[in-house]
């Protein structure tokens, strides 16, 4: 007696040849795209290994307490580009927060017709602009009329670099927090304003911190517009309308230097950068984590 | 002659049935008259009149899609947010028009608040979904706000399940209590007409009792408006009952009245279950 593919039990019947070819096809398509992933994550982790390895050579403590000194000396240190990447970066969240949150919340709870369009378009074309293009709209809007490079002016550039990016993530948490939750603070006789600082901002809150600490991560690492407006210094500068010393600008000046001590520090300057980015890409991602806690 | 027809949903309601025809009509709190509301070219309110009494509940039924939600949001204004919404006619509070000139309308809805389907608590603590409206109105005092919430959560029967947990996240209610802390939100701001727009629907049977127990003893003090899909619900807690199709108002009367004697034949079709 003869059994037919069809009298077999389901699972038991022998594959077709299409359906064999289309396995085939399934799982050179898995491994293929499973080889890529790998091959970019180990990239991103020799990166990574390498610089931490290189990096790590180099840092002991008077590297993190000491200003720089002459090629060659010892005990030289970036203390000053550190502390001047935070008050550089402190002062561009400081203008850029404010203007993207407000944009943010504009554009999501009043943002219909054609200037909210304007105002996103705007948004995206800037999110795509070199930061180099915004350094120079810096440094002549800034720097030229006062004949002076200023910490200022690296502050500004940085915030019209972040401001895209907080708009955006501040618009679309804030889209999110729901409508019937806006119209049961309206329903309690409160006005608009009113449910919108204490509910809806409260509510899209972890979206919006989420989305300042991707920007800051952004920033941190940016040097290109600082070349000709902070413009770096080897001394201690706390004034923000002085030139000063940022730390992603010495790790530029000594990586280009012919000098063997001066690219030890470049990596040990790299290295801290990298591990500042982490360290603000993390805490994003546990703040997202914990949203819906009141 | 048809023969009579049964309403299985009254059985067992006939105490409460009988009471609100043997009482004199109350005194209306809120009055629309000749409301229309639009959706841009949609015509989804039309031409209705209908007068709500004060201290009693009156019920929208009606097939979904009839408009019962667009009547209730126009009732406090909540269309001003839809901006292809367009409302005309008159809908009057204590005989002032609430769409007249110089009236604002977060005044409007402070007077007259809204339950709504979903269970919508602020991403907050119990007590601060509590105590925000009165807060943003203008009280300071914290003992003051403590005893707002205490007497708004007993009032909306919830107080002993959440009297320990005050501090803790309204989200981490269940549904039901949930729903029962927005009843008490709106208590708390003393509104003087209460609309709620299928508050039990996302219920179990158990929640739903505890509600409806709650919005008849709510007729003591305010004049509530329920919008309902159970013929059963409207039966128990209303006192008059309103039926809405396509838009149009086609009968109001006591919900006794109503429901044992409709006067048109397609309310009588929808009550016993023909369509809808
Ligand atoms: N924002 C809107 N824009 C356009 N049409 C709408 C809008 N909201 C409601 N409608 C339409 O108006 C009509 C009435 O809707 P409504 O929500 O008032 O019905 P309902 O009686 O509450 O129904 P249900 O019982 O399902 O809640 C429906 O035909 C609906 O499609
Ligand atoms: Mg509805």
């Amino acid at each position: 007696m003869t059994t037919t593919r069809s009298q077999l039990p389901f699972g038991r019947r022998p594959l077709t040849a299409h359906m064999r070819w289309r396995y085939g096809w399934s799982a050179v398509g898995v491994i293929g795209s499973g080889f890529c992933a790998g091959l970019a994550a180990s990239l991103l982790l020799l990166i990574l290994g390498y610089v931490a390895i290189q990096g790590v050579a180099a840092l002991n403590p008077a590297f993190l307490t000491h200003v720089p000194r002459p090629v060659g000396v010892p005990g030289a240190g970036v203390a000053n580009g550190i502390v001047g990447t935070f008050i550089v970066v402190g002062i561009a969240v400081a203008l850029a927060t404010p203007v993207g949150v407000f944009t943010g919340i504009y554009l999501a709870l009043f943002g219909r017709g054609r200037f909210a369009e304007t105002v996103r378009f705007l948004a995206d074309v800037l999110s795509g602009i070199p930061s180099i293009a915004i350094g120079l709209f810096a440094y002549t809007l800034f720097v030229q009329p006062f004949r002076h490079f200023s910490a200022l002016s690296a502050s500004l550039a940085f915030a019209i670099l972040m401001l895209p990016l907080i708009i955006r993530t501040a618009e679309e948490s804030i889209a999110r927090v729901p409508t019937r939750v806006r119209e049961g603070a309206l329903a309690l006789g409160i006005s608009t304003y009113s449910s919108t600082i204490h509910i809806i901002v409260p509510a899209a809150r972890a979206g919006i911190i989420t989305g300042l600490l991707l920007a800051i991560a952004r920033v941190t690492g940016e040097t290109a517009p600082l070349l000709f407006t902070a413009f770096g210094s080897q001394f201690w500068e706390l004034n923000p309308t002085n030139p000063m010393a940022v730390l992603a600008l010495q790790v530029f000046t000594y990586a280009i230097s012919p000098y063997e001590d001066w690219h030890r520090q470049a990596w040990a300057g790299a290295f801290l950068l990298i591990v500042a980015v982490l360290i603000l890409n993390v805490s994003a991602r546990l703040v997202l984590r914990n949203r819906f806690e009141a | 002659m048809p023969a009579p027809y049964q309403f299985p949903y009254l059985v067992g309601g006939a105490e409460t049935l009988a009471r609100p025809a043997s009482e004199p009509r109350p005194p209306s709190k809120m009055a629309t008259d000749g409301l229309n509301v639009f959706y841009g070219q949609f015509h989804a309110i039309k031409h209705v009149t209908l007068s709500l009494p004060d201290r009693r509940v009156s019920a929208l039924i009606g097939p979904s899609g009839c408009g019962k939600s667009t009547f209730l949001r126009a009732l406090n204004r909540m269309h001003d947010l839809t901006p292809e919404a367009r409302v005309e006619g008159s809908v009057t509070l204590d005989g002032t028009d609430i769409y007249g000139p110089g009236i604002d309308p977060v005044e409007v809805r402070h007077r007259i608040g809204m339950v709504f389907q979903r269970a919508n608590p602020f991403p907050k603590s119990i007590f601060e979904n509590v105590v925000f409206g009165p807060k943003v109105h203008g009280e300071r005092r914290h003992r003051e706000l403590i005893e707002i919430c205490e007497r708004s959560l007993v009032k909306a029967a919830l107080w002993d399940e959440v009297k320990d947990r005050l501090n803790s996240s309204a989200l981490g209610l269940s549904g039901g209590q949930q729903q029962r802390l927005c009843i008490a939100r709106q208590l708390a701001v003393e509104p003087e007409v209460i609309l709620m727009d299928e508050p039990a629907s996302a219920l179990d049977p158990l929640a739903t009792a505890k509600i409806e127990d709650l919005i008849f003893a709510l007729r003591r003090d305010y004049a509530v408006v329920i919008v309902t899909h159970s013929m059963q619900q409207a039966a128990r807690v209303s006192d008059l009952t309103s039926f809405f199709l396509l838009g149009e108002m086609i009968e109001t009367g006591p919900t006794a009245e109503v429901f044992t004697h409709p006067t048109d034949r397609r309310t009588e079709d929808y009550i016993t279950g023909r369509f809808g």
